[in-house]
């Protein structure tokens, strides 16, 4: 799926870089999505039993993609799990939402959250592990 | 735990909240080393796209054509409870990813920058990006073998840091030291919202 392209040349590719890739090749070329604002750890979830069946259009990793939220699972998750770029995976999040196959969970601004509760909470996490 | 609050979707299915912390710190501070020691999963690598500087990415007629590379941002998850995860971010160490650092503390709990007393000056960077952004931060004062001994006061007035932030001397190899970082942390994202969660 990822192919180099050995001629290209950019100024700020280096050894920092990762390898030239065309990681939207799966997604026709698409960058923009509705999914673009979903946090890194915004929890999807699939909706229960879908009819993938419905949707030939769909790519394999779009299935794997519903299968893995199953159980909800955050989207920095869903790209190492199916070693994609985050981008990507942003953008097959957008088919699924729109087709109404996956639901999006955004986590809550730590700006007021979280509560003294929940940080009590992490504190005492942290010292038992 | 039953005092913490969690989210169900329609159907009743719970939803941990999840908290991110950033890693943050200069180049070979020490960043994957904590992320591994403190994650529970085996160290996580994503990657997330770039495009060439300045692309237009509203228009996506060309993009097929434009060379694109990736950033890995390391990643770890600490769960707390059933409820409540934490996910550590590594941020990428150089200055021009730094537009992937706004997507990454965006929302973030708080940050931990690591210093290396050998190269102080690689943190100013990180320091300046969490204040200005007003983001809770905790300096890690990272004792590597062979680094002089410094003390704790003498790296915050290197640091020029405000006497509120804490300073912790750990060893990012370990973690107990790292999980004793993000305690300060924690408590320190706390006492700024005037709510102490110990007495320390
Ligand atoms: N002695 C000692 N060595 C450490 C410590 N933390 C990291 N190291 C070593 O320092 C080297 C660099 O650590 P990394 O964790 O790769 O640093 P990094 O910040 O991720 O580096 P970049 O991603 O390249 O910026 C590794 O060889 C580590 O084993 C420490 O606390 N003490
Ligand atoms: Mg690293």
């Amino acid at each position: 799926m990822r192919t180099d392209l050995p001629g290209e040349r950019h100024e700020w590719l280096d050894d920092d870089a990762g390898p030239v890739v065309r990681p939207y090749t799966l997604t026709g070329g698409r960058v923009r999505s509705c999914a673009d604002g979903f946090d890194l750890v915004a929890y999807v979830l699939a909706k229960p039993n879908p009819d993938l069946a419905a949707y030939p259009e769909l790519h394999p990793e779009h299935r794997l993609l519903v299968e893995l939220a199953g159980r909800g699972t955050p989207v920095v998750e869903l790209a190492a799990d199916l070693d994609l770029a985050v981008g990507v995976v942003r953008v097959l999040l957008g088919d699924l939402l729109s087709r109404g196959l996956v639901a999006v969970q955004q986590p809550p601004r730590a700006t007021y959250l979280p509560d003294n509760d929940i940080l009590k909470a992490v504190v005492d996490g942290l010292r038992a592990l | 735990m039953d005092s913490v609050r969690y989210d169900a979707d329609r159907r009743g299915r719970r939803v941990p909240i999840a908290l991110k912390i950033l890693i943050a710190g200069g180049f070979g501070a020490g960043k994957t080393t904590l992320v591994s020691a403190l994650s529970e999963v085996r160290p996580l690598q994503t990657e997330e796209i770039l495009t060439g500087a300045g692309v237009d990415t509203d228009d996506i007629s060309g993009v097929e054509t434009k060379s694109t590379t990736t950033v890995a941002m390391d990643f770890g998850r600490i769960t707390i409870n059933d409820d409540l995860q934490l996910y550590l971010f590594g941020t990428p160490g150089q200055d021009r990813f730094w537009f992937l650092w706004d997507e990454l503390a965006f929302g973030a709990l708080g940050a931990v920058v690591l210093a290396d007393t050998r190269r102080l000056a690689d943190c100013f960077p990180s320091i300046d990006y969490f204040e200005q952004r007003g983001v809770p931060f905790v300096v890690g004062v990272n004792c590597f073998d062979g680094s002089q001994r410094f003390s704790l006061e003498a790296v915050r007035q290197a640091l020029d840091l405000d006497p509120d932030v804490p300073m912790v001397l750990c060893d990012a190899r370990d973690r107990q030291s790292g999980k004793s970082v993000l305690i300060s942390l924690v408590e320190h994202v706390a006492r700024q919202r005037g709510e102490a969660v110990s007495a320390v």
